[in-house]
């Protein structure tokens, strides 16, 4: 058998219910993992090792006194920006580096219910902004594949943990691409949901129209397993009522035959490594192989929804990011007055990009600006949506490249943040439609993996999860894991 | 010269809920221990989630449809984007281009007679918590009041003197009050006014710059403050100095307004909507089932009760003040219809005995009509009506019902208090008189008839105002020409 | 679509953040040329088109009027910076 912290998380389930293995054996061997590798990756923000070994001891009981859920006993990381109740919440900001939440977000009550044992927080953008997890305001996590490298972002940490073996599945989110585009940059597969599939009740907002919270493992079979458990209706998060939840694993039926796949132009854009073209193609005729029927589709206002995204996102984010006054938690710098302290705080306490973007988003509402930033932003965001849902009316499922490039040097963009931005052309559309999307691994180049994204019809992730798992049941890109040297 | 003045109201009050506009957390904020009513939601934690209260939104439609207004289908709710201490999430929650209800009005005495105020509009948000400030020059936050739901009732400026404005904001808080959406209590905050006033020389068409008057916690206040600040920007004008747009605090101690300290550079609220909250849309038949729940208005009674009851204006006036005696007269009225008694009749009793016995006790009469059955001014008059008691028997049985809270009919059987009209009782009383009086008698039986008067006043006396003095001086005639 | 030094002092303010003279001339040439690449949005007529505020479809999503527990006061004030009779204690509230 695999080392422990090799396992999937099927894997890890299974030894769990054979009795192979305890889940205080499995926490461990993760904790001991985390404690030898984690040094160089920089995963993680808060190792909760008393309180995970404390819920492994009391999944195994819960196991002896007979049927458990497919987490109970399951180690989990969570990105940095989930609210957990009596665990350092910092989202990767300044502001927040003592800030103890009181209550648990609505995810993490699920997973606890269902008996998974939580490691502790991963590392992050600071507020979940930026796609290299260089924003953290703590630690630059590594490209497991390349420690030179970024694991991508915001969920970095998320992503660089499950490549690293540091635990077999995380939650991250995604407003932008940040559980996708480090999925690809990892080599791991990550579902960003349907916007209203996972409640955000607990989510520290960065933009709210557009947050969500996915999955984040080696397999989409692990991936369809934590989101039985995270996904459904929550009274407290009005976005997030109305879709019934269905059976996620019994979907994986392994068969594409007759599933229309349609490739957008748009993506494969100028500037594309060529090998990663070459992988997201190759990856696509497999399927094609396996039975699905491929086609050509148009999505003709994917080049506008960067600008649309980095208006809408940065403006909801400056009314968010407003809270964080000093008053009721998090830092505070001391001034001459209330005002003087709430603008030294806000100063001090955020990092660059953060208050680029707050200023961004201030700008973008601000008078004589709403109409022609703001506005036009949501009318453009409305035709991008369009494209999509005319685009599914012919096809099921839509396969394009997670990102033009593989995993960049740590510090490439690090004075440009266009550039930067520019990193999540080929998601963020998705984040502005609604829509899931599935992030597979499907190739290497210069030795750093190439993620396949697959996206999906609103409320369809059993679709995605299908083509996913259809796709991985015959390559083997997923099961292979960095040296860490 | 004469200025023309124009004043225009904000009132902000609170919607009577449980609970508070977008969390569970008790709205009942007043007596509550600071920050003992607050969750991640109303502390604006981060992560926390709003989702708006049904009974809120139902209840400003309500006061929507109150003032005649046209309920907007589509609404949106928004964040307004600014920093102050005493708001959680820096932005409040609000509506700003599409306004729960628009174009209504009030109907009230204005000076040159009856007058209709425009309404603009009526929006809902969320209150701000309450900050203390500190001998020491610290400030003190408490978020028991945050996120409690309010509305904002927004008039034309149609106002044009200090009483009009009194008149019109304590109209609004009788029909605020009456269809329960608000309470009413000016002293918590829970109802509480900001006006805006200009004043131009007369024939100018263009108003005057507008100054706004915060935070006027009374309808006596309102007035002053209103007839202080006009009369502020007359001497102004006058002196020929200008009036600057500018926002002003009414100084209860001073009884004057004091100009609040400008602010360097123009407010920008960055309105947008709320992405956490999906849109409401009010379908007309949602509409329709709010117009069910609205109960008859105070001014539609008034005139009903003065078309149909025969009540004079006054009377009509005062049974329609408050729903709780308005209420309380219809029962009595519908207890008195197959008595036979007057509405009117009813309505005497209401407004002379029985306010005169709760002014003495300091009760409500919610509290007293526990006791004092709306049935028991039908069955006192009934019983006056009919001959069994005296008025004076009446107002004895009625004040027995009042403070033991039984029937007026029970009382007067106990007690023995029915008329005494004629029979055994009566006579041995007349015959006693006679016996005692023989001067009077003599008198009377001299030609001087008036004398009966002093013998009828001690047969009334020995009956404790149970007979009738026509009883009386017919049974004494009786007797003194039998002897 | 260069901002003027003006105007990003303005959002500043708006944001309520404190920037130095060189953050702000930094913060001036990164918005003006993030700005500038946005500009592409103004080809688009949108005369027709409908804002998209969300993406859910949904609408009247509200909650019953009914209590649920508050958190206790020491929770409440677990993270306070500074705090004072139960309340959380900020300066005197004055613009310098």
């Amino acid at each position: 058998m695999a080392a422990l912290h090799e396992l999937t998380l099927v894997q890890a389930h299974e030894a769990l219910t054979r009795g192979d293995v305890t889940s205080v054996e499995l926490t461990q061997a993760l904790l001991a993992r985390i404690a030898a590798v984690d040094s160089r990756v920089q995963a993680f923000l808060t190792v909760d090792a008393d309180g995970a070994l404390e819920q492994a001891r009391a999944a195994d009981l819960q196991r002896a006194r007979g049927p458990s859920s497919a987490l109970l006993g399951i180690p989990l990381g969570i990105k940095d920006v989930i609210s957990t109740s009596g665990v350092r919440t910092t989202c990767g900001s300044n502001m927040l580096a003592t800030y103890v939440p009181v209550y648990d977000a609505t995810v993490i009550a699920r997973l606890k219910q269902a008996g998974a044992v939580l490691l502790g927080k991963l590392n992050c953008d600071e507020f979940a902004m930026g796609s290299s997890t260089e924003h953290s305001a703590y630690q630059q996590t590594r490209n497991p594949w390349n420690l030179e490298r970024v694991p991508g972002g915001s969920s970095g940490g998320s992503a660089a943990a499950v490549a690293a073996g540091e635990a077999p599945a995380t939650l991250g989110t995604d407003t932008g691409g940040s559980i996708r585009q480090p999925a690809a940059l990892c080599g791991i597969t990550g579902l960003k949901p349907t916007y209203g599939r996972v409640s955000r009740y607990g989510l520290v907002a960065f933009a709210s129209s557009l947050d969500q919270i996915g999955p984040m493992a080696r397999t989409a079979h692990d991936c369809a397993m934590v989101l039985q458990v995270i996904a459904g209706d929550d009274p407290q998060d009005a976005t997030c009522t109305g879709h019934p939840v269905p059976e996620y694993v019994a979907a994986l039926t392994g068969d594409v035959r007759g599933l229309r796949i349609g490739v957008p132009r748009e993506f494969f854009v100028a500037g594309m490594q060529p090998e990663v073209e070459a992988a997201i193609r190759h990856a696509i005729d497999v399927l094609r192989d396996q039975g699905a029927i491929v086609q050509e589709i148009s999505l003709p206002h994917t080049q506008y929804a960067l600008p649309v995204y980095y208006l809408i996102a940065p403006a909801e984010a400056s009314a968010n990011l407003a809270r964080y006054d000093g008053v009721r938690y998090g830092l505070r710098e001391p001034g001459e007055s209330y005002f003087d302290e709430l603008e030294r705080t806000r100063g001090a306490g955020f990092g660059a990009e953060v208050r680029r973007r707050i200023m961004l988003g201030t700008y973008a509402l601000s008078a004589g600006y709403y109409d022609a930033y703001y506005k036009r932003a949501q009318q453009v965001r409305t035709l991008i949506r369009r494209d999509y849902l005319e685009a599914f009316e012919q096809v099921d499922v839509i396969a394009a490249p997670t990102t033009p490039t593989v995993a960049f040097k740590i510090g490439a963009h690090s004075d440009d943040p266009l550039a930067m931005y520019l990193e999540d052309v080929c998601t963020l559309p998705l984040n502005l439609a609604g829509l899931p999307g599935l992030v597979v691994p499907c190739g290497f180049a210069e030795g750093l993996p190439i993620g396949l994204q697959l996206i999906g019809r609103p409320f369809d992730e059993q679709t995605l999860l299908r083509t996913g798992d259809a796709y991985q049941r015959v390559t083997d890109w997923h099961t292979r894991m960095p040296a860490l040297v | 010269m004469d200025y023309l003045v124009t004043i225009g109201l904000e009132i902000h009050a609170q919607i009577q809920t449980r609970s508070k506009m977008f969390c569970g957390c008790s709205a009942d904020y007043a007596a509550a221990p600071p920050n003992t009513h607050v969750c991640p939601v109303c502390m604006g934690l981060p992560g926390s989630l709003p989702v708006p209260n049904r009974r809120a939104i139902e209840l400003a439609a309500l006061t929507g449809l109150a003032l005649n207004c046209r309920i907007a289908s589509d609404n949106v709710i928004s964040r307004k984007n600014y920093f102050y201490a005493d708001l959680p999430s820096g932005y409040q929650r609000s509506q700003y281009d599409d306004p729960l209800c628009v174009n209504g009005w009030v109907d009230i005495d204005g000076d040159q007679g009856p007058k209709r105020i425009g309404l603009t509009r009526v929006h809902i948000e969320e209150d701000t918590g309450k900050l203390t400030h500190t001998a020491d020059g610290g400030s003190l936050v408490d978020f028991n009041r945050a996120g409690v739901p309010l509305m904002e009732i927004v008039s034309e400026p149609d106002i044009t003197s200090p009483e009009e404005a009194r008149r019109y904001f304590q109209k609004l808080r009788q029909i605020l009050v009456w269809i329960g959406v608000n309470s009413g209590d000016m002293e918590s905050g829970a109802l509480r006014c900001d006006a805006n006033v200009s004043v131009r020389p007369a024939g100018q068409q263009a108003y005057g710059a507008k100054v706004e008057i915060k935070n006027i916690n009374s309808f006596r206040f309102v007035e002053r403050a209103l007839a202080y600040e006009i009369e502020r920007q007359v001497t102004s004008l006058r002196a020929g100095e200008r009036i600057v747009q500018s926002t002003r605090g009414w100084d209860e101690a001073t009884g004057t307004t004091v100009a609040q300290r400008t602010k360097e550079f123009a407010e920008d609220y960055r309105y947008f909507p709320e992405p956490d909250i999906p849109p409401l849309r009010l379908t007309e038949a949602w509409v329709a089932e709010r117009r069910a729940e609205l109960p008859e208005l105070p001014d539609a009674r008034r005139q009903r009760f003065m078309t149909d009851y025969d009540l004079t204006p006054y009377d009509a006036t005062v049974l329609t003040d408050e729903r709780a005696v308005s209420d309380y007269y219809e029962q009595a009225v519908a207890a008195a219809r197959p008595r036979g008694v007057a509405p009117k009749d009813v309505a005497n009793w209401l407004t002379g005995e029985l306010f005169r016995l709760l002014k003495d006790s300091g009760e409500t009469l919610v509290v007293a009509a526990q006791r004092i059955r709306p049935e028991y001014l039908a069955e006192v008059q009934e019983l006056l009506n009919n001959g069994v008691i005296t008025r004076t028997s009446a107002k004895e049985a009625f004040d027995a019902a009042f403070r033991e809270g039984r029937a007026p009919a029970q009382i007067v059987a106990e007690r023995g208090m029915a008329v005494i009209g004629a029979g055994d009782a009566l006579t041995d009383m007349v015959r006693q008189a006679i016996a005692d009086n023989p001067k009077v008698v003599e008198e009377y039986r001299g030609g001087k008839v008036t004398a009966i008067k002093y013998l009828i006043g001690q047969v009334m006396k020995a009956t404790r105002g149970q007979a009738s003095p026509q009883a009386v001086q017919q049974a004494l005639e009786q007797e003194l020409t039998r002897q | 679509m260069a901002l003027t030094l003006a105007e990003v002092e303005h959002v500043a303010r708006l944001a309520r953040l404190r920037l130095s003279p060189a953050e702000l001339e930094k913060m001036r040439e990164q918005l003006s040329n993030i700005l500038d690449h946005f500009q592409m949005l103004q080809q688009i007529d949108v005369s027709t088109i409908p804002p998209t505020a969300q993406v859910t479809d949904l609408v009247n999503v509200m909650r019953d009027d009914e209590l649920r527990p508050s958190l206790a006061r020491e929770q409440a004030l677990a993270n306070a910076p500074v705090q004072q009779d139960g309340m959380f204690r900020v300066r005197a509230i004055f613009e310098e």
